[in-house]
């Protein structure tokens, strides 16, 4: 493949071209390395005191964690270290963020450190599935070993060309020293012998202490595609250009589940430019991320694949969902919400406490699909030829690419590559690499390099939306104002009906994120799940089902707060209760009460840490201050994927648009290993969250998706965002292990917004989008 | 064969006149700096400069720039070095960084119509670039940045 990268004739990016060379050479060498090395383990004193290790999850996902410095590291004699990226980048930074804990740790000179992006390969790296906010959590473990283990194999090729103890040597910042004589030898001078050294076993490495870190924790590193990326260079999943590569667009079904019933590509056909048009099989429901089917036109550039694809004459079989009608449809799941559902926590005794309430208040939320709509839409290049397959795609899971790709092509999945490009952005569209296969089938059958190229209307109309829902809520209060019981029924399309036949009911992972998993410490407390049925392709998108739950819990304390008469975040935090390492059993949390995949034990639910980000916020913005007319802050705090975020939100309601001048985010992620993304990730959070209360919505209409395009499916713009968000990372040491921040900063800016919006203009907004204006 | 200057350079490009310059681009001359988020002109991230001037290389076919100087992202400056690169870099704008070439174009081409915009005048140009990830606070900023140095 390095031939075609370099026959391509187009600059391409250093870090494509040394991914490429990394796997390809390096790989061998260091197998060579490994099954050569017979030499014995080396004897290190010192125990790993610097930090003592904790189970993750990440031991639990497919092919699990690789903490092997061989897999990871090379160091070339001119002392340039290579770091094997193998998450993906979508914008977290977490293609820099790992890379770097590793390199802190070596001891590496970071100017000197090249990072490469590694191809889908699990067996080799470990779980590649690059969403839940699981890259730094999983990973940072395995990153200081790696680094701490390298330094090691550097300090005993040292001190054995110096015939000293490796105890005499001292690791400085990319060299190593003898003080005994000053005699320094550079990690490059050591790479070939450092390298050949079988890596060390955890318990006989040696760590940094806090103090000692130069980039973990630090501001000091930049993304490293920083550069490419402002100057152009940096490759995104359509930029490989290849010799002899066509360009296709897909007609896809527009209803779910629908089938071609017959087309005519006459016209198309006698376009200049257009040269094949193929019909791809769809699979038929539920089909995972297998691709929708469709005809495909195959041309010389784009555009002409454009013109070709107007020019069809398509007739499509709409299947079962033809007659989905998202109105109708949030109408008979607000029916749903209303009446009992099938309980999946209770407490206490929540019929009990209504019968004895002085008072019920409820509330019934809402919310619309979502489409996840990265700014590069779906796209992919692949090369399959002679049995052998390359893609090249903007993959959150290139490794489940691979798979789902060796599977569509029939070739055994060691003849095929996947290479994760840049993503323009993935928010849970890219980890279903149906655009990636659907190339590689293309390819094979044109026995030519092409690129599959999605138009933004193929993103909102053929993806995989977030799912719609209606959240009922209802609290019990006694004859002192006391409130006695919580019960929060949810009623959404499981994203389980995308892989197998639909239960209608959410699954545990989706119950799990802010609805069984509440905090409150109301002594009544129900959780049901109402029946709603898919007809949709459902799939996840950026805090996947925290965004309803969260909305409807969040919302509804300071609704109760009003009605009550309290302050609203008084309220929020007594419904949170007192500081607390929630007990499962005591608290009855279901038994398959999903914790994000991690060990309670390790990442458990405490109430201390939610309440403390909620004062952080509230405090920020100077919570309780009389506010001018049209204007008002509104608080929410949420746990998800085990990282606690409260925002403060302010709007500003001018000329009838909403504004929001200032947000203040407080999160809680444990040890902040890159505090610069986070804030980066948070100020994201903002805007996005705001795009998803204002403006989306995606409906359904005979079946299918009645948006195109940015012009009715909006985003938040330059004149109207979140202006000034301030990030309040909470300090912790190493010990209080790092979580993640790429989802967890999105759930509580919704009911944040609504919340202020009601705090300034006494609306009270129940069902999202809500639209950007409002009468004050 | 429409010939154009292509940064900096005379350029004949072999391609149909109707097609939108955003793919002559991208498919024919090989520059994929400027990138395809819409197609039609609501997000900017195709941003290129003719003759100086911001335009959505998406809205305008080959022909509407036959003998006119077209500037992507790669001819903005010989090193990447333009004073709107550096403040991007300088304030670590970028996320995904998919949108951000269209962003830069946009940045470049307000301030040599305007070498100190308000922040509102910031904000009014800025507006038809969308940004999924959300960057636009530090957009503004680095646009201020490079304006003014501050």
């Amino acid at each position: 493949m390095l031939k075609y990268l370099k026959d391509s004739g187009v600059a391409l990016g250093a870090q494509v071209q040394a991914a490429a060379g990394a796997v390809v050479i390096r790989a061998v060498d260091r197998r060579t390395f490994l099954k050569g090395s017979g030499l014995a383990l080396a004897a290190f004193a010192s125990p790993a005191a610097a930090f003592e290790a904790w189970p993750t999850g990440g031991e639990a996902m497919p092919r699990g964690l690789v903490a092997d410095p061989l897999v990871f590291v090379s160091i070339d004699p001119d002392g340039t270290v290579t770091i094997m990226a193998h998450r993906s980048e979508m914008g977290t930074g977490v293609k820099t963020a790992l890379p770097m804990v590793l390199a802190d740790e070596m001891g590496a000179d970071w100017g000197r450190v090249t990072v490469a992006q590694a191809p889908g390969d699990e067996p080799r790296y470990g779980n590649q599935d690059t969403d839940g906010s699981r890259s730094m959590r999983h990973h940072i473990q395995t990153m200081r070993q790696m680094g701490a283990s390298v330094r090691q194999m550097l300090a005993e090729a040292a001190a054995a060309r110096w015939g000293v103890g490796a105890n005499a040597v001292r690791v400085g910042v990319h060299v190593v020293e003898n003080p005994a004589t000053g005699a320094t030898l550079g990690f490059g001078d050591l790479a070939a012998e450092a390298m050949a050294r079988p890596a060390p076993p955890r318990e006989a490495l040696t760590f940094k202490s806090e103090a000692e870190f130069r980039y973990i924790g630090k501001e000091n590193i930049r993304p490293v595609d920083l550069r490419a990326i402002t100057t152009g260079a940096a490759i995104y999943g359509a930029d490989m250009r290849l010799p002899g590569m066509r360009y296709a667009v897909i007609a896809r079904p527009p209803v779910a589940g629908g089938t071609l019933a017959s087309y005519d590509a006459t016209d198309a056909l006698a376009l200049p430019g257009v040269e094949r048009v193929e019909t791809l099989e769809g699979a038929a429901l539920p089909g995972g991320f297998a691709p929708l089917g469709g005809v495909a036109v195959i041309a010389t550039s784009t555009w002409a694949a454009l013109e070709g694809r107007a020019a069809l004459k398509i007739t499509w079989d709409h299947g079962p969902h033809a007659s989905y009608d998202s109105e109708a449809f949030s109408a008979e799941m607000a029916a749903t919400a209303g009446k009992p559902g099938k309980v999946i926590r209770d407490r206490g005794d929540y019929d009990a406490a209504k019968a004895g309430a002085a008072r019920v208040i409820s509330a019934t939320y809402h919310q619309a699909h979502m489409a996840q709509a990265p700014m590069e839409p779906p796209c992919a290049v692949a090369d399959v030829r002679d049995g052998e397959a390359m893609i090249w795609a903007p993959s959150q899971s290139p490794y489940t690419a691979r798979e789902d790709i060796a599977k569509a092509l029939g070739l055994d999945i060691g003849r095929v590559t996947v290479q994760p490009t840049l993503l323009g952005g993935g928010f849970g569209r890219k980890s279903k690499a149906d655009f990636a296969t659907e190339a590689a089938i293309l390819s094979q059958r044109m026995g030519a390099p092409v690129l599959v190229q999605w138009t933004r209307e193929d993103d909102i109309q053929n993806g995989y939306l977030h799912t719609t829902s209606a959240e009922h809520v209802e609290a019990t209060v006694d004859a002192e104002g006391r409130v006695t019981g919580w019960l929060h029924r949810s009623v959404a399309p499981s994203i389980l009906s995308t892989f197998a036949p639909d239960p209608g009911y959410q699954m545990p992972i989706e119950s799990g994120m802010g609805h069984v998993d509440t905090p409150f410490a109301t002594p009544n407390l129900r959780c049901e799940n109402g029946q709603a049925m898919a007809h949709a392709r459902i799939g996840w998108w950026r805090s996947v089902s925290n965004v309803p739950h969260a909305f409807a819990a969040q919302s509804f304390a300071a609704e109760l707060a009003h009605a009550l008469g309290r302050d609203q975040r008084e309220m929020l935090l007594e419904l949170i209760g007192p500081a607390r390492v929630i007990d499962p059993k005591a608290e009855a949390l279901p038994e398959d009460m999903w914790n994000y995949g991690e060990p309670y034990a390790q990442f458990p639910i405490d109430t201390g840490r939610l309440s403390n980000v909620l004062n952080v916020a509230a405090d920020a913005a100077g919570w309780g201050a009389e506010m001018p007319a049209g204007e008002g802050w509104g608080l929410a705090a949420h746990r998800s994927f085990v990282s606690y975020v409260a925002a403060a939100v302010r709007v500003k309601i001018v000329d009838g648009l909403i504004r929001v001048p200032e947000v203040h985010m407080a999160i809680d992620c444990g040890f902040a290993a890159n505090p610069e993304r986070i804030r980066s990730q948070m100020e994201g959070a903002a805007v996005m969250g705001m795009t998803a209360t204002l403006y989306s919505g995606v409906t359904f209409r005979d079946g299918a998706v009645q948006q195109q395009n940015f012009n009715d499916y909006r985003m938040a713009r330059a004149t109207n965002f979140p202006e000034r968000v301030h990030t309040h990372i909470v300090a912790h040491p190493f010990s209080v292990h790092a979580t993640g921040v790429g989802e967890p900063g999105l759930p509580p800016i919704p009911p944040a917004l609504c919340n202020a919006i009601f705090n300034a203009t006494g609306k009270r907004l129940r069902s999202l989008p809500i639209g950007e204006t409002i009468d004050a | 064969m429409i010939e154009i200057t292509l940064n900096g350079a005379a350029r004949a490009i072999d391609a149909s006149p109707e097609m939108p310059l955003l793919w002559a681009l991208r498919d024919v001359a090989g520059l994929t700096g400027a990138k395809f988020g819409c197609g039609v002109g609501l997000c900017g991230s195709c941003t290129v400069h003719v003759d100086g001037v911001a335009e959505r290389s998406c809205l305008l076919r080959l022909s509407d720039v036959a003998g006119k100087a077209v500037t992507t992202i790669e001819g903005l400056h010989p090193e990447g070095d333009h004073p709107v690169q550096a403040a991007w870099r300088e304030l670590n704008v970028p996320q995904c960084g998919f949108c951000q070439a269209g962003q830069i174009m946009q940045a470049a081409s307000l301030l040599s119509a305007k070498a100190n915009p308000s922040d509102a005048e910031i904000m009014a140009a800025m507006d038809g670039n969308i940004c999924r990830c959300g960057c636009y606070e530090r957009i503004v900023a680095a646009v201020r940045l490079a304006a003014t140095g501050i």
